[in-house]
């Protein structure tokens, strides 16, 4: 039976336990003269059924799965005669693709060693007997399952306690998935990174000025051995975080201030949701935006006044990356300033200060905390912004700081070394991973100050 | 104090410096004025920016061409014979019908610059039109047949302020245009086939279908993973967790998780989907899982601000009557804060449609042609569409990837929309 139709018989299976539970005890309330009589509810004596029918099952039959296809390609490889036998892994799959698409009949038998025919004959029978073998032993443990609990049932069962308790240990789960995630990430990123490091040195990739990540696949193709030095990148990243934090936290920041202390409600109303809307937008049409209008424009500009600029600068990438973290910045500098208490402006004003000296001397002081952290988050995400850098700033990694000319980011160097083939054993691919690794590690960092900063901020004036 | 009396010092030089004070207060004034009209004047520019580019790609040049479905020059003798239509010269039928209609023209090269008029897949529309209407062998029929995307952006420049774009249409070519809408048979129509096609390297054919298809089966795989696993661990979290390192820890990665760069979870995807699990490459179902890793802080962070909204005598109230509190959670608290966990998660879904940087990773990339059909059929989606029309060189699909942006962000402003209506509707104080 194939898997699908395997886990809908499960779920009838489980479906049937279900009924056959809640009948029963429908039958021992029967017996004790009510439903009031039986411990938990029916509906909880059915689910336990159900339960001990589809549980066990399916996690056998994931348990199954995950094993399945290297129990079988250990066993084709053991009948393999030692004349054919891979000896490295891309061998290996070589000969494992092969074998699959002749038991699927995709390559035709003609010409091929009898030794592979066999292997893809018993690549067939394998599969068909583990699929059978996987059918039986599942039904039989649904089957068993579900008749345990239906047999241990009694007036007295603590059903519902049990089935509560799978239902609680399937929300921690469910919870601890957010750790599993970080693990995964730190794993996929350290794991290759490991590899990377052995091939080129941890110094080189951190202090190195020279970035070209072409290796050469054959020894007698041009182009260079690589090298990985990634400090153009950092540089690069950091040139652009600057320039849209330059627009950012300006912006930003007086239009929070201008919103939570001057504006009425109507002003609110109406420019609060509007700015809303850029960070609503998708990063891939901001950098639509900048490489296709702000970018000629800067160029155009700069021409007529004099200046050579690149039509992939800086400056389109980092202005465009601004606008975005715009809205980003002045909601979290809107919440903070709110979370002054009225308290210190009236005293303030009180004192005949004006609007504009209590917010900058009493205001923003009180609200710093909170406004560092914000933008802390927000150069972590302009770190980390990957479309508009891929669509409008460049490829070359030039160390520059010059806002007109070219520059390449974390981020782009990602993109460009995962999209397309990729193979796991060069340097080249492997690199993406360690920048991966380094973007990972800067942009947790800032985001643990940042919301150390916040969260303390916010205690002191609850 | 009287003016007699000698002037308090103070106030005299409180007087002296008032009117700087004032002015002062009005430049701060005036720079949040000025903050807020720049970021007004950005939202605005980027949407002028794009409709003004992109909204003619909704209608698309036709040319009417006379076509005499001749058999000889299809080389068909029996109409219900499927070899026979399938191996027709349509493409000699589309040729055909220019000559007669330019009877002047001659020498090949103008021949062949005559035939790039009209898109290749005029052909093609006459096949299914042979095929639909057999009875058609031997007679002839006015049709509208699509033009090759030069001659869209030519046809479509000749009114602009900027003068007509000629790109690659030669002088020829102009003439023979000027001849067509002198003649009235070139015209623009709704472009139909922008909404149902999939991706294609003739800008004229390329449309959106596949990759709107590619994003809702996408859509789907997140929603179902994020929407049950996001709400259980925020109702874990809020109602039962025990106050331990364990539950700090999931709190800490949560948190933080939610401010992880997306393309981080790009590198997930293809690390440990990919090339542990050997999930296939390109189809939803990987784009989804990503997604949804991805999408989950969001759904969990909104659905327990939804959880501690609902009053604690709720839960009391439900207790005392003697609910077991599981019971309480998923009879009283869950119904109660539905409204705003939809909300979130209709957030977390907008951001979702809206990612591409992730998807790059894990082969979502592909061109592809053909709309997807299943959960395992190779796709791309809408935003993945438009990075990939932005970096095509033809001057057609500026227009073409501006229109699909229009189209991105028509869905999520709806989908925005329908989140604060929602909350409005179904919010309540208590």
């Amino acid at each position: 039976m194939q898997t699908s139709n395997l886990i809908i018989a499960l779920l009838v299976m489980s479906a049937l336990a279900y009924f056959f539970g809640y009948q029963r005890s429908r039958g021992f309330a029967r017996q004790l003269g009510g439903v009031s009589n039986l411990h938990s509810l029916p509906t909880y004596y059915g689910m336990r059924v159900a339960l001990w029918c589809g549980l066990p099952s399916v996690l056998l039959l994931f348990v199954c799965l995950a094993f399945e296809e290297t129990i079988i390609s250990k066993m084709l490889l053991s009948g393999i005669p030692d004349e054919i036998r891979p000896t490295s892994i891309a061998e290996y799959n070589l000969l494992m693709n092969k074998i699959e698409n002749l038991a699927s009949g995709a390559l035709s038998s003609e010409g091929v060693k009898p030794a592979l025919l066999d292997a893809a004959a018993a690549l067939g029978y394998l599969r068909d007997m583990s699929q059978r073998l996987l059918t039986g032993l599942a039904m039989l443990v649904a089957g068993g399952g579900g008749f345990w609990g239906w047999w241990r049932m009694s007036a007295q069962l603590r059903a519902r306690q049990q089935v509560e308790k799978i239902f609680k240990g399937f929300l921690l789960l469910c919870a601890s998935l957010a750790i599993f995630t970080t693990l995964g990430i730190l794993l996929s990123v350290i794991f290759e990174s490991v590899r990377f490091f052995q091939q080129v040195p941890i110094s080189e990739f951190l202090f190195g000025l020279e970035w070209s990540p072409q290796t050469a696949i054959r020894p007698d193709q041009v182009g260079g051995s690589g090298s990985f030095g990634a400090v153009p990148l950092f540089l690069g990243t950091m040139l652009i975080s600057f320039i849209a934090m330059t627009v950012a936290v300006p912006a930003g920041l007086m239009s929070a201030i201008y919103l939570a202390e001057y504006a009425g409600s109507k002003v609110r109303s109406f420019v609060k949701p509007a700015l809303e809307i850029l960070a609503g937008v998708p990063t891939v049409v901001y950098g639509y935006f900048a490489a296709l209008t702000v970018a000629p424009l800067i160029r155009d500009t700069g021409t007529s006044m004099g200046l050579s600029v690149t039509s992939e600068s800086a400056l389109a990438a980092g202005l465009v990356m601004g606008i975005m973290i715009i809205p980003f910045i002045s909601s979290l500098a809107d919440d903070v300033i709110n979370a002054v208490p009225q308290t210190m402006r009236d005293g303030s004003l009180a004192l005949g200060a004006t609007h504009s000296e209590t917010i900058k001397q009493v205001i923003i002081p009180a609200a710093l905390p909170g406004i560092v952290g914000g933008v802390l988050l927000a150069v972590s995400r302009a770190i980390g912004e990957t479309m508009i850098v891929v669509m409008a700033a460049g490829l070359a990694a030039n160390l520059t700081v010059n806002p007109l000319d070219t520059v390449t980011t974390v981020t782009v160097q990602i993109v460009t070394l995962l999209v397309g083939d990729q193979e796991f054993d060069s340097a080249k691919t492997l690199s993406a991973f360690a920048l991966g690794l380094m973007l990972f590690l800067v942009t947790l960092g800032l985001n643990y100050i940042a919301l150390r900063v916040v969260k303390k901020y916010r205690e002191q004036y609850e | 104090m009287s003016k007699s009396s000698k002037p308090n010092a103070t106030t005299e030089r409180i007087r002296q410096t008032l009117a700087k004070r004032y002015r002062a207060e009005k430049r701060f004034r005036l720079y949040g004025v000025v903050a807020i009209l720049f970021g007004l004047l950005c939202v605005a520019t980027l949407f002028v920016d794009i409709i003004g580019k992109g909204h003619g790609a909704f209608r698309q040049t036709y040319i009417q061409l006379s076509v005499d479905y001749d058999a000889d020059i299809l080389g068909i003798s029996d109409i219900n014979d499927a070899q026979q239509l399938a191996l027709a010269d349509f493409s000699g039928l589309v040729k055909k019908s220019l000559r007669t209609r330019f009877s002047d023209v001659s020498g090949r090269k103008d021949k062949r610059q005559l035939y790039r008029l009209v898109s290749n897949s005029a052909e093609y529309d006459l096949t299914d039109r042979l095929k639909t209407a057999p009875a058609l062998l031997g007679q002839s029929e006015k049709r509208w047949v699509l033009a090759d995307d030069d001659i869209d952006t030519y046809f479509k420049s000749l009114n602009s302020s900027d003068g007509a774009f000629v790109g690659r249409t030669s002088e020829k070519q102009q003439q023979w245009v000027q001849s067509l809408i002198d003649a009235g048979q070139i015209e623009l129509r709704f472009n139909s086939q922008f909404f149902s096609n999939g991706d294609s390297r003739e800008p004229e054919q390329a449309g959106i279908g596949g990759a709107i298809v590619g994003s809702l089966f996408t859509l789907f795989i997140t929603l179902a993973l994020s929407f049950p696993i996001g709400v259980a661990a925020a109702v874990y979290l809020e109602e039962f967790a025990p106050k331990n390192r364990w539950t700090d820890f999931i709190e800490v990665n949560i948190n933080n998780l939610a401010a992880v760069p997306s393309i981080i979870f790009g590198l997930l995807g293809l690390a440990i989907f990919i090339n542990f699990f050997h999930v296939p490459r390109s189809v939803p179902v990987i784009g989804g899982l990503v997604l949804a890793v991805m999408t989950l802080p969001t759904i969990i962070i909104s659905s327990r601000a939804a959880i501690k909204a609902v009053p604690p005598s709720i839960r009391e109230a439900g207790i005392g009557i003697g609910a077991s509190p599981v019971q309480v959670v998923l009879h009283h608290v869950l119904p109660l804060a539905l409204p705003g966990m939809l909300t979130g998660t209709i957030i977390g879904m907008a951001q979702a449609l809206g990612e591409t940087a992730p998807l790059l990773m894990i082969g979502m990339v592909a061109f592809i042609v053909d709309v997807p059909g299943g959960f395992t059929d190779p796709a791309t989606v809408l935003p993945v569409q438009i990075f990939l029309w932005a970096d095509s060189p033809e001057r057609a699909f500026v227009e073409k990837t501006s229109a699909a942006i229009m189209v991105l962000l028509a869905f999520l402003i709806t989908m925005n929309t329908f989140a604060v209506i929602l909350r409005k509707r179904l919010e309540r104080r208590w």
